[in-house]
């Protein structure tokens, strides 16, 4: 029947050149070879396209030589190690070791997600939870940070951070500022701006109030039928947390933590700007530098390389969670 | 007699008095927290933003003697464009910002959606490796990308200037062809936007940042094709409905709901993209390519106007709260569609 009025109505050409049908089943029906073929091209471009830069790099990071090929090469013709040796071996210039570099970004990435996790969860819980009459005011308190970007608040952090230092003054006293302070010149040992706490605690900033938000929008879907069951049952709102939303929350507690994983792995902005010890960087920070100010001297095959180590465990994480993770950013993204 | 009704009172009054504090207490940790390196910074912020905050009151901070109160004056300098920084315009950032990210979601959305409903062809060969290929672009940190990209782009040794010299020469042209992707200043199409010229590099830019984000953009959208259920195309085909009506009045109504959040989610993401911007152009060439926040931790972190950066920084807030407000105006409407 449908195949008798087929023919009189004609189909829009993208529609019936696309054979939209958004099932995703396969009907009875083939595709006719001509237009597989020019799908399988058309496919094959935007392939292509994917595969362009992501092929040059892993080209570069397998070359041995230290400067750029002259025409373009997008299959290594030959798989040295040589780039990647170097890069762990001695990633820069400055007597640092790569796997400082490593401990430096993961102290970070690690110790921010953590510390804003653990702290959040309570708050979320009871913004999700609880009914009391300051909640809708502290709720907006929460989100006003999250429409400034990072940057907008790197200002105070910055002197904030700066203000916390520890001198050696011109006798044997220490002073703490902004407690005390010296009476004559002093040399300053510890600045908390110039540290990887100090840092931290900057991206942290940033990244608690995000924690909040995004695990109160996760626990508002839990279902409230099993808390009220154990309420029934006696328990008390601290045994409901403890017992069974936190262990429900589990998975997105996991999601949350590699969200902030992930950001915080690239951050970029607070350690560039803060931090000025070589024995301080990050990878990103290092990566930069590769290709900064110096950038007609550089070894080309070891930035590859070492883009390749930073991208990798980014990469990892996102595709073992790619199923929760969209959802996450985008929910996320509507709200802040 | 009396203690023992009183007593029943007396606890059930300190157990309401418990269920109005608790809420309190789970958030105390937070809000200790945030308080002090949250909020504070915030007000300090707003109270930095009008003084002359420089360098030479690093040592002393706000107890410095010679720090002045300025008043707006800061404030007045960033828009009037009285600042000490070469090239500088806020309108012209301002404006170049939003056309930014409204250029890159008007291209990413429409390809992402045309992508997956490419990929979701019945019938079509190697799908799932097509998917696998597809998603890297997502997977790989922006920073990586933008340094790759930039090594691309780049005028002597660039990838692409070689692709291009390969192709020019394979029609039989002679010469390597050198197009200063990142450097040149003159904008190709001077027109475009008159209040901020659009250098090369803003279109080499747009190549890199459409290389990131369409794959995001096609995820989105396979997801929400594939929740479409088979039997509305059926009802709609019962009904009459051609294919090219089932596409208008099924297909795009109901991956509206999934693609609004999405843009959404996409022009944030550009209009904030520093990482991108920073390790591609640094803003420039001439500050051609910069963007509000690109500028902003210019401002703090190499020309060290602490004062100006704060007043600056409290600019952009405002700009992002007024961007907040019409984006969530414009997700409430859509909502309402499901």
């Amino acid at each position: 029947m449908t195949a008798q009025a087929q023919p009189e109505k004609r189909p829009n050409i993208i529609v019936r050149f696309f054979n939209m049908n958004t099932s995703g089943e396969l009907g009875g029906r083939k595709l006719p070879l001509w237009r597989q073929l020019l799908l399988q091209l058309m496919t094959l471009i935007i392939a292509f396209e994917v595969m362009f830069p992501i092929m040059y790099v892993v080209t570069l990071s397998f070359s041995s030589k230290t400067t750029r090929p002259s025409t373009l090469q997008l299959i290594p013709n030959e798989f040295s190690l040589e780039a990647y040796k170097q890069v762990l071996d001695r990633p820069t210039a400055n007597p640092v070791t790569f796997v400082q570099l490593l401990r430096n970004s993961a102290f970070l990435s690690v110790g921010v997600g953590l510390v804003a996790l653990l702290v959040a969860v309570s708050a979320a819980y009871a913004f999700s939870r609880f009914k009391f009459k300051a909640r809708q005011i502290l709720m907006i308190l929460v989100f006003i940070p999250l429409l400034m970007p990072v940057i907008g608040t790197a200002t105070p952090l910055f002197l904030m951070m700066n203000s916390f230092r520890v001198t050696e003054c011109a006798g044997d006293d220490i002073a703490i500022s902004p407690f005390t302070t010296c009476d004559g010149q002093g040399k300053v040992v510890f600045n908390l701006r110039d540290s990887l706490p100090g840092v931290g605690i900057a991206m942290i900033s940033g990244a608690l109030p995000f924690a909040v938000w995004n695990l109160k929008g996760y626990l508002d879907t839990i279902p409230k039928e099993l808390e009220e069951a154990a309420m029934i049952d006696g328990a008390d709102p601290n045994q409901i947390f403890t017992k069974i939303v936190l262990p429900l929350a589990v998975p997105q507690l996991a999601v949350t933590f590699f969200l902030g994983f992930i950001g915080h792995w690239q951050e970029f902005a607070l350690p560039w700007l803060f931090l000025s010890q070589p024995e301080d960087y990050t990878l990103s920070m290092t990566m930069y530098n590769m290709v900064g100010q110096y950038a007609n001297a550089i070894p080309w095959n070891r930035f590859a390389a070492m883009a390749m180590i930073v991208a990798l465990p980014v990469a990892v994480i996102y595709i073992a969670l790619q199923k929760y993770i969209v959802g996450g950013l985008v929910a996320g993204g509507v709200k802040g | 007699m009396a203690a023992i009704t009183a007593e029943p009172h007396v606890s059930k009054r300190r157990a309401q008095l418990q269920k109005a504090i608790l809420p309190y207490l789970y958030l105390f940790p937070a809000f200790l927290i945030m308080s002090v390196i949250t909020f504070y910074p915030l007000i300090y912020q707003v109270v930095l933003s009008t003084t002359n905050f420089e360098t030479r009151h690093l040592l002393k901070g706000l107890r410095s003697e010679d720090l002045e109160f300025v008043g707006l004056d800061n404030y007045k300098a960033i828009i009037d464009g009285s600042l000490p920084v070469q090239n500088f315009n806020f309108f012209r950032v301002l404006t170049y910002n939003f056309w930014w990210a409204i250029t890159n979601v008007m291209v990413h959305v429409p390809a992402g959606v045309l992508i997956a409903i490419l990929l979701n062809t019945q019938g079509l060969w190697f799908k799932r490796i097509y998917r696998a290929v597809y998603i890297l672009p997502v997977v790989i940190p922006p920073l990586v990308v933008a340094t790759v990209w930039r090594n691309i782009f780049n005028e002597n040794y660039g990838a692409l200037n070689q692709l291009i010299t390969t192709i020019t020469q394979f029609f039989g042209a002679e010469g390597v062809v050198r197009i200063r992707w990142l450097t040149e200043y003159k904008p190709p199409i001077p027109w475009l936007l008159p209040n901020s010229p659009l250098t090369l590099a803003y279109y080499a830019m747009m190549i890199a940042n459409f290389w990131l984000g369409w794959p995001f953009m096609t995820l989105v959208a396979t997801g929400a094709l594939q929740s479409i259920p088979k039997e509305l195309f059926e009802a709609a085909s019962i009904d009459g409905a051609s294919p090219t009506q089932q596409f208008w009045n099924v297909i795009v109504p109901l991956l509206r709901p999934a693609m609004v959040p999405a843009a959404i989610y996409g022009f944030m993401m550009s209009f904030n993209l520093f990482n991108f911007v920073y390790f591609m152009t640094n803003g420039g060439p001439a500050r051609s390519t910069e963007l509000l926040v690109t500028f902003a931790y210019d401002l703090v972190r190499n020309l060290r106007l602490y004062g100006v950066a704060a007043a600056f920084a409290v600019i952009v807030f405002f700009v992002a709260l007024i961007v907040f407000l019409i984006t969530n105006r414009i997700t409430r409407a859509t909502e309402s569609y499901t």
